[in-house]
């Protein structure tokens, strides 16, 4: 195979990967805090694209200038879906949360395919295949600003966790929920938090996302089980194993399209988490249990 | 009292089976009656991917379909049935055999006499198959794969070409085409998605393609959907073939076509699609003309020198839509069905299946020769290579229609 394609695939796989991190970010976020897998995760960004695909369409709403909209929104959709929905309806019990996210997503998702059929639906803005030039390369604009958002949310989510208050108690509840709870911090406040900054990454993943991509009532499904796999692969609950997981998905998943061909593309991806879950189980970055 | 009982239960049986004879009896004399009370509506089942990937394609072969029914309607209904009207059942078959299936099978149960539409090989194969099981009369509208007309489904009636005929006529133009030109390309790329259509399509370039001069470099499918060509075209660009042949649906025939020109690849010779999913499409070439100027395609086109076809491209583009594929076929398939019923002059559905089998159907708006069905395709259905040159779609190929000449080898940028 020519270099001069292996490159660029791979420099595609990252950009790729950026938006498969920033929805990881969201889901080892609250794995972290919460211990639990959010199985809503998917179903929430197809509620984001849908939310972003109609600011777009019905009132021109560019799909970046959406970030700000959408994050606050979903921010606080986050926010009471934990401290109203899942936090009461789980009496306390990790597996009970389990349950009521996945049944979460079912309805989230069906009320999606009720409301908008199973139809694909796309935008187009004029700069949704404008190109930056790069030694010789052609980059799509949107997925390089894809690419930064990403690194910039997760940079920005690195900073709110060292350095605020609200920062330190996510991490003083994710170390010792009890201990946390002795010292004043209120528990259910902060799970709603972490919760509701875990949507709010799936809202920014979204407008990052929907320039170049699409959207239907299903689309969550493809994400969720690779921010899945990033997880694992960069170690449940890390975020700089969700940055570089993802981005190591990316070009994994570019590079297996490259070779075995577009239809057996995603095959690298579960290769690769099978194997990880067999030979390192805690992850790349993850602490080991 | 057994005994009672027993008189008792053998009058009971008595009284019941005389009540089942009159009841059979009354049924069969009342059965024609009922037909004929039908007669007033014929139930026509117009089952269309209205949803899911191939939902554009969908919308409009029911478009099409829908347009002709009204027609019939306005102009009186079935005359072989004393004017009755045509009641579609509309079907979504959500752009998966299953789908598709399931509609069939509710199609069935609604009483309709007959379906049109599947759009998609891999939907038609699966739809054509279930409705054989109840001797339904089924036209596919457009469901290219030979496989189609080849499984000795009586019920199963193509009346646009399939793939042995479009991909025949295909090289055959692709070859006089070159030929022309003075022979400017030798390599090949295929690129195709892969179910029925884009695998059978790609099987059968591969064994036809090298007897005729071209080396194929490469063949590669794609599942539909696809969201990122990018990895195809950069194969593309690395391997700088002469010409490219996708074979894809019409979502990721656009994508493909913008990710080479966002790319900036560009074959030598010519983008030369087999039934490409949008290269003549209008829609295509009015929302990207730069990414769809010079794409050549051997594709169903319509009769440009009948006053009919012309007719209704002006009714759908007044409704503010494109005049694409599925809409004339879809509604030639309609026309086609009513000449069936009106010889027929019955809803009956072995009536109707017997009446298709010996069409000699002519009122349809498609180039094709003298309509004959043998073994359920319609012999006489030819496809036609057009280009997009400008803003338009120019026909070049076969010269008693063309409209233009090709531009082939593309032009320098």
């Amino acid at each position: 195979m020519h270099l001069s394609i292996l490159f660029p695939a791979i420099i595609n796989g990252l950009l790729t990967g950026a938006i498969y991190a920033l929805i990881a970010l969201g889901l080892t976020l609250v794995y972290g805090v919460l211990h639990i897998i959010n199985f809503a995760h998917g179903a929430l960004l197809t509620a984001a694209l849908f939310a972003a695909f109609f600011l777009h369409k019905l009132f021109g709403i560019d799909p970046y200038v959406a970030v700000f909209i959408l994050v606050p929104a979903f921010f606080a959709f986050g926010y009471a879906l934990q401290r109203f929905v899942i936090g009461p309806a789980s009496h306390g019990d990790d597996g009970n949360i389990l349950l009521v996210t996945l049944g979460l997503s079912v309805i989230i998702e069906n009320a999606l395919l009720y409301a908008f059929r199973a139809d694909t639906r796309t935008i187009d803005l004029g700069y949704g295949f404008s190109v930056v030039s790069v030694a010789g390369m052609f980059l799509s604009a949107p997925r390089l600003a894809g690419f930064a958002g990403a690194v910039v949310v997760a940079l920005l989510l690195w900073l709110l966790l060292t350095f605020t208050d609200t920062g330190k108690s996510i991490r003083a509840v994710a170390k010792e929920k009890l201990g946390a709870q002795l010292s004043g911090i209120d528990v259910a406040h902060v799970y709603a938090v972490t919760f509701g900054l875990g949507t709010a990454c799936v809202a920014i993943a979204a407008c990052l996302l929907i320039p170049t991509y699409y959207v239907n009532p299903h689309v969550g499904n493809a994400f969720v089980l690779i921010a899945f796999t990033t997880v694992v692969l960069g170690g449940m609950g890390s975020i700089p194993g969700a940055l570089i997981g993802g981005l190591f998905v990316g070009v994994v998943e570019s590079l297996s399209g490259l070779y075995l061909g577009e239809s057996l593309g995603q095959i690298g991806i579960f290769l690769m988490f099978i194997l990880v879950l067999l030979f390192r189980p805690s992850g790349l970055l993850g602490e080991l249990a | 009292m057994s005994n009672n009982n027993n008189r008792f239960s053998r009058r009971k049986f008595l009284q019941t089976s005389a009540l089942t004879a009159a009841a059979a009896a009354s049924g069969t004399l009342v059965a024609p009656s009922i037909v004929r009370a039908q007669g007033s509506a014929v139930k026509v089942g117009l089952l269309q991917p209205v949803s899911g990937a191939l939902s554009y394609s969908g919308q409009q072969g029911r478009l099409g379909a829908s347009i002709a029914v009204d027609e019939i309607n306005a102009a009186g209904g079935l005359k072989g049935l004393g004017g009755a009207k045509i009641v579609p059942v509309l079907g979504d078959a959500q752009s998966t055999p299953d789908g598709g299936n399931a509609e069939v099978e509710k199609m069935n149960s609604a009483g309709v006499s007959a379906i049109v539409g599947g759009y998609a090989s891999a939907i038609c194969l699966a739809t054509t198959q279930t409705a054989a099981r109840y001797d339904l009369p089924y036209i596919v509208d457009v469901g290219v794969t030979d496989a189609i007309v080849t499984r000795g489904l009586k019920n199963t009636f193509r009346f646009g070409p399939g793939f042995g005929v479009l991909a025949k006529t295909a090289l055959a133009n692709l070859v006089a085409i070159n030929d022309k030109a003075g022979k400017p390309a030798k390599t090949v790329m295929i690129v195709h998605e892969d179910s029925a259509f884009g695998s059978g399509l790609a099987k059968l370039l591969n064994a036809q393609l090298p007897g005729k001069g071209f080396e194929i470099l490469e063949t590669i499918p794609h599942p539909t959907p696809t969201r990122d060509f990018n990895n195809v075209v950069l194969k593309i660009k690395a391997a700088k073939p002469d010409i490219v042949i996708p074979a894809n649906y019409y979502n990721e025939y656009v994508l493909l076509a913008r990710t080479m020109q966002q790319q900036k690849v560009r074959p030598k010779a010519a983008i030369y699609s087999v039934l490409g999913g949008a290269a003549s499409s209008y829609k295509f070439v009015k929302e990207f003309p730069e990414a769809a100027q010079y794409i050549m395609d051997c594709n169903h086109w319509f009769d440009p020198r009948n006053p009919k076809a012309l007719a209704l491209k002006r009714k759908v583009e007044a409704q503010g839509q494109f005049f694409t594929y599925e809409v004339y076929m879809n509604y030639s398939a309609v026309l086609l069905l009513a000449d069936a019923i009106n010889r027929a002059k019955s809803a009956d559905r072995a009536k109707i299946t017997e009446a298709l089998a010996s069409s000699t159907f002519a009122g349809h708006v498609m180039p094709y020769g003298p309509t004959k069905f043998v073994n359920g395709q319609n012999e006489g259905a030819a496809p036609a290579n057009t280009q997009v040159i400008g803003n338009d779609i120019q026909v070049i190929l076969p010269e008693a229609f063309a409209s233009a000449k090709p531009v082939y080898p593309l032009p320098p940028v």
